[in-house]
């Protein structure tokens, strides 16, 4: 499965602004809770945890070392 | 649709207001949309209104010449955006940009001084707007004039990449910017340089160090 931002439903207040500034239209609001749509590839552009007011969607980035034979 | 009395009272400039104010307020503002990705205002040019936002988010930034792009604020209902021109008469001193569908509440130049005359105590709103944005700033201008952000993000990602084998912990920009003492703006400004250095690639949720030597010369460099 896709990965998807991390959503904190107990910090959710239901207000939308993620739904609005998300380009790949993947969130909406379920029972006043944002909800991700499945879907949706997200691309990781972190602009819905730019726009939360009470941080309740977070984008965490894995951070890796690239192998060498890789490269 | 008609200007919303409740998203009146819920704006920093008119707070404390009582209906008969916000009412004769109401009659000189105007409405405006935008879509995601349109630009509001541009840097440069001549300031006609001041804007507040009703819904939906507005992105102020200003570009380099290189084309990048420095975050100064993100406008979240209730607040005001393109006030400094508006009050000194001077151009647009940055752009701004809907971050998705945006219903804005806009009073033009002059309106807005006969509201300052007619409800002088609004004057007192109006400081307390201008001076948290003065702080927000003065936070941003340090990070950007005085410390090496870029190193200590450099420093952060080394200090917590994993192999990719297993689950490591994972960072969001606003825990490394937590991490560096510093903005989350400033954080993605520095992870798109390092990118450009070649140091590291971002890959959607990944952040793949490509180039350790790179990366241990940025953060020696910076330090």
């Amino acid at each position: 499965m896709a990965e998807i931002p991390v959503i904190d439903p107990e910090r959710c207040d239901g207000c939308g602004l993620c739904v609005g500034v998300c380009h790949l239209n993947g969130l909406t609001i379920v029972s006043d809770i944002v909800t991700f749509i499945e879907a949706v590839e997200c691309d990781w552009c972190t602009d819905c945890e730019i726009v939360c007011p009470t941080g309740a969607i977070s984008c965490p980035f894995e951070i890796i070392i690239q192998a060498v034979e890789t490269r | 649709m008609a200007v919303q009395l409740e998203l009146l009272k819920g704006i920093l400039y008119f707070s404390g207001l009582d209906r008969t104010e916000l009412e004769s307020i109401r009659k000189l503002i105007f409405e405006k949309t935008a879509g995601r990705a349109e630009m509001v205002l541009l840097e440069g040019e001549s300031a006609a209104n001041l804007y507040f936002v009703a819904s939906g988010v507005v992105k102020v930034f200003k570009t380099s010449a290189e084309g990048k792009e420095q975050i100064l604020s993100i406008v979240r209902p209730g607040e005001s955006f393109n006030d400094v021109p508006v009050f000194d008469g001077g151009p647009n001193p940055a752009s701004a940009r809907a971050m998705g569908p945006v219903l804005l509440y806009g009073i033009a130049k002059n309106d807005m001084a006969a509201i300052l005359l007619e409800h002088p105590h609004i004057a007192t709103n109006v400081v307390k707007a201008l001076a948290r944005r003065v702080r927000h700033l003065i936070a941003l201008v340090e990070d950007l004039s005085f410390r090496h952000v870029i190193g200590r993000v450099a420093k952060i990602l080394f200090e917590q990449a994993g192999d990719g084998t297993v689950g490591g912990h994972r960072l969001t920009q606003q825990e490394m910017a937590a991490m560096a003492g510093t903005a989350r703006e400033v954080v993605g400004r520095s992870l798109k340089e390092l990118e450009e250095e070649g140091a590291i690639k971002l890959d959607r949720h990944r952040i793949i160090i490509t180039d350790e030597r790179a990366l241990q010369r940025i953060m020696e460099a910076s330090s």
